[in-house]
């Protein structure tokens, strides 16, 4: 019994390696690239830092921008996006949770319908509705930082990631309110506060968890995203060019890509994000539970 | 569990005072409506301008053929230019069966092979083993999930790169003269895009799959233990008709996802590498309506594509509610009733 038992044990084991390995393998390739002249696979044929040349001067000369602005707009995207995502979902997921209105039930399966509802296949009229608003004057275009909300705007790009995630982030927020205790609330009503007063006072403090667990979520979805930035910005390499849309355009602008460069860009947008999910992985869990969506 | 609820039930109303009920109700149905309309309203301006409005518009687009020629002419939201000329060229189009059968084959193998297969082999996996090392193998697979996908795509391209920098080249294929050293996505571009799809994929069956096996009571698989059974006789008789609920979600849900997918083809071999070869239905709308780089974009064409996914979604997203928690939405709010 006892050797049997090891022995699944054992299968079990290699089996998980097995299955880890491609990715682990990608990673330690990414890594040891970077800081290589050449690889012949996981071997490197000659260590440099010359790769990471990218971090002090454009490596295609004036017409491509400096990876610190492109860090910037992505920070942008990411923080505006994470910013109106979890404003608006704790505004709404308190309603749902907490009040009763005329049409509250239609909007609760509403916010279902929409998360499993794949908003990628709204992209084209999307598309449309950006260009109206850059019509729009003051919201379109012209703001300083983010540069709007229109079409080819960081808010533009960070507003349509904005309505993919919404209907996720209300529903989680909604989540996170109902498992808070009732009588708190009760008493601040009774003495005669506001709804608003209630969640800016009372609700918004013991909500905090819940709301970093989003904004993390939000924040790596923005800062990795490509789909969205590449479709709905122009000028691949230009002023509104994010770190995906940069890295996917490095690798066709050469004639023989350089493979250790684009590692080291690659990387370079990788480790933010790694960091972030090993002090934070506990939140993530929580949300990744609830259901991602889009990509697979 | 019947019981308490009763009792919960019970004891809801008698928390509560009479009067002040009355009073909150006869002075309040309108101004509650708008304080909470007030909190809804930046939700109802992001939905209204991103799903509701581009539905409706979509449809209307679908209708015409406005492309880069005719744009700023052309009025598609007047019903005297709708015709259904767009539906009849996707029928007609010479590369319909090819790209209806690339989206089965990618959704079909994609899905039973990794999103539920490997979802659900991993998470039987990790639950029978060492707590601590089911969580650390669980978080590995995550990664992919976390991973800019752009730099995704380069370590898959990483992986299946010509002779002496790709690995799987390089260690396994050419050693054994099993390969003569070509960039492997372009000898065989499925197997690439069902891997990177299905990388992506099995950690959202996976996490689900873990928490309704780590609720199963622990009893039951005892018992079973206790009468003899194998562990594959436990998987098959416990566990799998324990999970059978999560087991359809995940399904369904990724279905749908997959579906509509498209992001990761369209970096690994953007449709190619021949002609339509890897080219699903998602892809094909995105192509015709949204990049330019075959010189024309038709937003009529594009959007026709689209469509047909747009209605899939409808359709089954208001399944999906009919069919999961559609009894946790529909319980009231107590704090109302002050």
């Amino acid at each position: 019994m006892n050797w049997k038992y090891r022995i699944e044990k054992a299968i079990i084991y290699i089996l998980l390696i097995l299955s880890v390995s491609p990715i682990t393998l990608g990673y330690l390739w990414l890594l040891i690239s970077s800081f290589s002249r050449k690889t012949e696979g996981l071997r490197s044929l000659g260590w440099t830092l010359g790769n990471w040349s990218f971090l002090s001067a454009p490596p295609f000369g004036r017409n491509y921008a400096s990876i610190w602005l492109v860090t910037l707009n992505t920070l942008l995207v990411a923080l505006t996006m994470t910013a109106i995502v979890v404003l608006v979902s704790s505004l709404a997921g308190y309603a749902l949770s907490r009040m009763k209105f005329t049409g509250r039930k239609t909007f609760l399966s509403l916010t279902l319908i929409l998360h499993a509802f794949p908003s990628v296949t709204l992209l084209i009229p999307i598309y449309f509705v950006l260009r109206w608003i850059s019509k729009i004057p003051l919201v379109g275009r012209g703001m300083p930082l983010i540069g709007g909300f229109g079409f080819n705007t960081i808010g533009g790009v960070a507003l349509v990631m904005v309505a993919f995630q919404l209907p996720f982030g209300i529903w989680i927020m909604k989540g996170f309110f109902d498992n808070i205790s009732w009588d708190m609330e009760r008493s601040a009503l009774i003495d005669g506060a506001s709804r608003f007063q209630v969640w800016r006072q009372i609700m918004m403090p013991n909500i905090k968890p819940g709301m970093a667990s989003l904004a993390i979520f939000a924040f790596i979805y923005g800062w990795n995203a490509y789909l969205i930035p590449f479709t709905f910005t122009i000028g691949r390499a230009g002023k509104t060019a994010v770190l995906s849309v940069y890295l996917q355009n490095f690798q066709g602008d050469t004639v023989m890509t350089n493979w250790n460069m684009v590692t080291a860009v690659g990387l370079f947008q990788l480790i933010p994000v790694m960091l972030f999910f090993i002090f934070t992985q506990k939140y993530l869990l929580n949300i990744y539970g609830g259901g991602a969506k889009g990509g697979a | 569990m019947r019981i308490d609820n009763n009792l919960e039930g019970e004891k809801t109303p008698s928390l509560s005072i009479p009067q002040a009920r009355e009073i909150s109700s006869a002075r309040a149905p309108f101004k509650g409506n708008l304080t909470a309309f007030g909190f809804m309203a930046p939700t109802v301006l992001v939905v209204t301008l991103f799903f509701f409005l581009p539905v409706v518009m979509i449809l209307f687009l679908s209708l015409t053929g406005l492309d880069m020629t005719n744009f700023g002419k052309l009025k598609w939201w007047l019903p005297a230019n709708w015709d259904l000329a767009n539906y009849l060229k996707i029928f007609t189009n010479k590369f319909f069966p090819k790209i209806l059968g690339n989206t089965i084959i990618y959704t079909g193998l994609t899905l039973c092979l990794f999103n539920v297969g490997m979802g659900l082999v991993l998470a039987l996996l990790t639950t029978n083993i060492d707590r601590r090392a089911g969580f650390f193998f669980r978080m590995i697979w995550l990664l992919p999930r976390i991973t800019p996908v752009v730099v995704y795509i380069i370590m898959w391209k990483a992986l299946a790169g010509p002779d002496p920098m790709g690995i799987i080249n390089h260690y396994i294929l050419v050693p054994l003269g099993l390969s003569d050293g070509e960039l492997l996505i372009n000898i065989y571009p499925w197997v690439f895009v069902i891997l990177t799809n299905g990388f992506i994929g099995a950690s959202f069956g996976m996490i689900i799959f873990t928490s309704a096996i780590e609720s199963i009571p622990k009893d039951y698989t005892m018992a079973s233990k206790v009468d003899g059974a194998s562990t594959w006789q436990n998987i098959r008789y416990i566990v799998i008709p324990m999970i059978r609920w999560p087991l359809l979600f995940v399904t369904t849900y990724q279905t749908l996802s997959l579906l509509t997918s498209f992001e990761y083809i369209l970096l690994l071999t953007e449709g190619g590498p021949r002609l339509y070869q890897t080219e699903v239905w998602a892809l094909m709308a995105y192509h015709k309506a949204l990049t330019s780089y075959f010189g024309n974009t038709q937003w009529g064409y594009g959007s026709a594509w689209a469509v047909i996914l747009v209605i899939i979604g409808v359709v089954m997203a208001i399944v999906y509610l009919r069919i999961f928690r559609f009894r946790e939405l529909v319980q009231e709010p107590r704090i109302e009733t002050l």
